[in-house]
């Protein structure tokens, strides 16, 4: 059963328990017994359904409009935080958010991809996929991050890097591999967040950091299932297929030691509670920043290089 | 005089259907790969006569995407070329089927172990790490391998403070590999980061096509960025673009005239020239290495 059809079973399930409960108060019938094995049916169907999502599910799930944005957890999780625009060269991208904040009472520049909330706010932010401006924008904060010796949280939610002209001509390959080369020279911690979708090199370029996290059903990818089926089996519909195949999910990441832990969700995903999600995320971030502000400038680099020099896997002939 | 059985009618061999040959057109029978016809001048070119230029057009300049082998044979000083981790093999971290199969079937069609060659040699006399990329194998796509040994030869840079050039031709990430391919730009990039503070020179040289992960990683990010004539360099494949904007696009559009315009290209240089301008570009840079 996929994500949609579980959703729409479950909805059928509960407006029959509304419906036992609308008659039971008008009808004044004592029907609790009813609704109580109703109601820990669902739950208990949750519970089996989401505790083995495929990686598609989690991928529907990542994708969901009412997902939290970048801007919902920056504005729970951090106090007075001030947005800075631009990147000083051609432009504002709003599909990048970036400024400066409080945490905890700690000065911290937070940097996020931001997707819509709705289809208005997507096209205003082009659905989160960012233009050369926009990392642009995003090393700009970083180096005055660094200059002001201010901890870095980045947060991803990207289908990917904008593919058009304007792109090209702007030089987004350039972008991103730029901000990748500095990156690795930050001398402050970065602590990079990944809430929903992380496409590709458009998420690697807030994500080449020594601490990276991931929400328990986001999902981290080379491409879209879509692109890889189309580029690999010339058929993106086989997408579901190639999900399944490509180890997207924060679990698979976990074990080949791309990420550094998996941040729970609450039951049925975290736009049920973006409190409690944010909540959790604080946590991590806690408990990274107590760590990582000890540590040398040196420290953190080599941290950072040591992380990111041992991914791969070959044979040493 | 009778000519009876002068003239013997002999009798008629009858074929059956299936021996008889239907259909052939009369073909003028050139022997495998002599001849090789130019894609843009659509010219015909004796093969022996292309190599010897370099895999140039004569009638029109076209560059033929070469192999890592002629490349290194082009620009290193004769003899001088000794290669690197030669021997690192790919794995198949998703167990994506039959990749094991084509990568073993790709190193004995073109006698590399993977989609780019490292080594160290002298270009014109002047020492250098020099690191070329393929597109025969995979489209010289960067999985895990790829991303290790242009590391290394980074790293090999930094401890023999020697001056590094890449070669790039890449269609981009290597798909069969996932996530840790996209790592692989990261790693690259972060090595490059170390070159920079050990204050080593890094030339590139892009060549066609480089585009994806390449282009967004080491390929744009050099002390100086060179290109061959005509090359491709961009981010996302044409057709995602024309897919995305739905219309279509000028024919100049991602090449390497056009990023030289839009400012990310230092120079192009043609094939014949390559040595010569590596060369003097490296010997600008031995004054301060004595410093």
């Amino acid at each position: 059963m996929s994500y949609i059809e579980f959703e729409k079973s479950k909805k059928e399930l509960v407006n029959k328990i509304e419906d036992l409960k609308k008659l039971s108060e008008t009808e004044k019938i004592n029907l609790d017994d009813e609704i109580n094995l109703l109601e820990a049916k669902v739950k208990k169907m949750e519970l089996e359904f989401y505790s083995k999502l495929t990686p598609w599910d989690k991928l529907t799930i990542a994708r969901l409009v009412e997902r939290p944005t970048a801007l919902h957890y920056i504005n729970s999780i951090f106090d007075d935080f001030v947005e800075l625009h631009g990147d000083r060269y051609f432009g504002d991208d709003k599909a990048l958010v970036g400024g400066i904040a409080s945490f905890n009472g700690i000065p911290v520049t937070v940097i996020g991809q931001q997707k819509g909330m709705n289809t208005k706010d997507n096209i205003k932010r082009n659905f989160g996929m960012v233009n050369p401006e926009g990392y642009r924008k995003s090393l700009r904060l970083m180096k005055q991050a660094e200059k002001f010796k201010r901890p870095i949280i980045c947060f991803i939610d990207t289908p990917g890097a904008f593919c058009g002209i304007g792109a090209e001509e702007r030089g987004q390959g350039e972008a991103i591999g730029r901000n990748l080369l500095e990156m690795a020279g930050i001398k402050t911690p970065i602590i990079s967040i990944i809430i929903g979708e992380g496409g590709s090199g458009g998420a690697l370029a807030l994500a080449a950091s020594e601490r990276v996290y991931m929400l328990e059903h986001s999902i981290y990818s080379l491409l879209s299932p879509e692109g890889f089926a189309s580029i690999l089996w010339k058929d993106s519909s086989r997408a579901k297929e190639a999900a399944g195949i490509m180890r997207i999910t924060a679990q698979d990441l976990l074990q080949l030691k791309i990420i550094d832990g998996i941040i729970k969700e609450p039951l049925g995903g975290a736009h049920r509670d973006i409190y409690k999600t944010a909540a959790e995320i604080k946590m991590v971030i806690e408990k990274e920043l107590k760590y990582l502000t000890k540590l040398s400038s040196f420290d953190i680099i080599n941290l950072r290089y040591e992380k990111i020099r041992k991914i791969g896997e070959y044979e040493d002939g | 005089m009778k000519f009876n059985g002068l003239f013997k009618k002999n009798k008629y061999i009858t074929l059956k259907e299936e021996n008889t040959i239907k259909g052939t057109k009369t073909i003028p029978n050139i022997p495998d790969g002599m001849w090789v016809k130019c894609p843009k001048c659509t010219c015909t070119i004796y093969k022996e006569d292309l190599e010897k230029n370099l895999s140039v057009c004569k009638k029109c300049g076209h560059h033929f995407r070469i192999g890592a082998k002629e490349r290194v044979i082009e620009i290193a000083d004769e003899g001088s070329f000794i290669e690197i981790n030669g021997n690192i093999k790919s794995k198949n971290p998703l167990n994506y089927p039959g990749y094991e199969d084509k990568i073993s079937s790709l190193i004995e069609k073109t006698g590399i172990n993977e989609a780019v060659v490292t080594g160290i040699c002298e270009i014109n006399g002047n020492p250098a790490v020099l690191a070329v990329m393929d597109s025969n194998f995979i489209m010289g796509s960067m999985g895990s391998v790829v991303g290790e040994k242009v590391t290394r030869a980074i790293e090999t840079a930094i401890d023999k403070k020697l001056p590094i050039i890449i070669f790039t031709a890449s269609g981009g990430a290597r798909m069969q590999e996932g996530m840790l391919s996209l790592l692989q730009m990261a790693k690259t990039t972060s090595a490059l980061n170390r070159l920079n503070q050990a204050g080593n020179l890094y030339i590139s040289v892009i060549t066609d096509p480089t585009t994806g992960g390449v282009s967004a990683s080491f390929a744009q990010v050099a002390d100086i960025v060179l290109s061959e004539p005509d090359a491709i360099i961009g981010f996302a494949g044409r057709r995602v673009i024309e897919q995305t904007i739905k219309q279509k696009l000028p024919n100049e559009f991602q090449k390497a005239e056009f990023a030289l315009e839009k400012g990310f290209i230092d120079i192009i240089v043609p094939r014949g020239s390559m040595k010569e301008t590596l060369s003097s570009i490296l010997r600008l840079h031995k004054f301060q290495e004595v410093k």
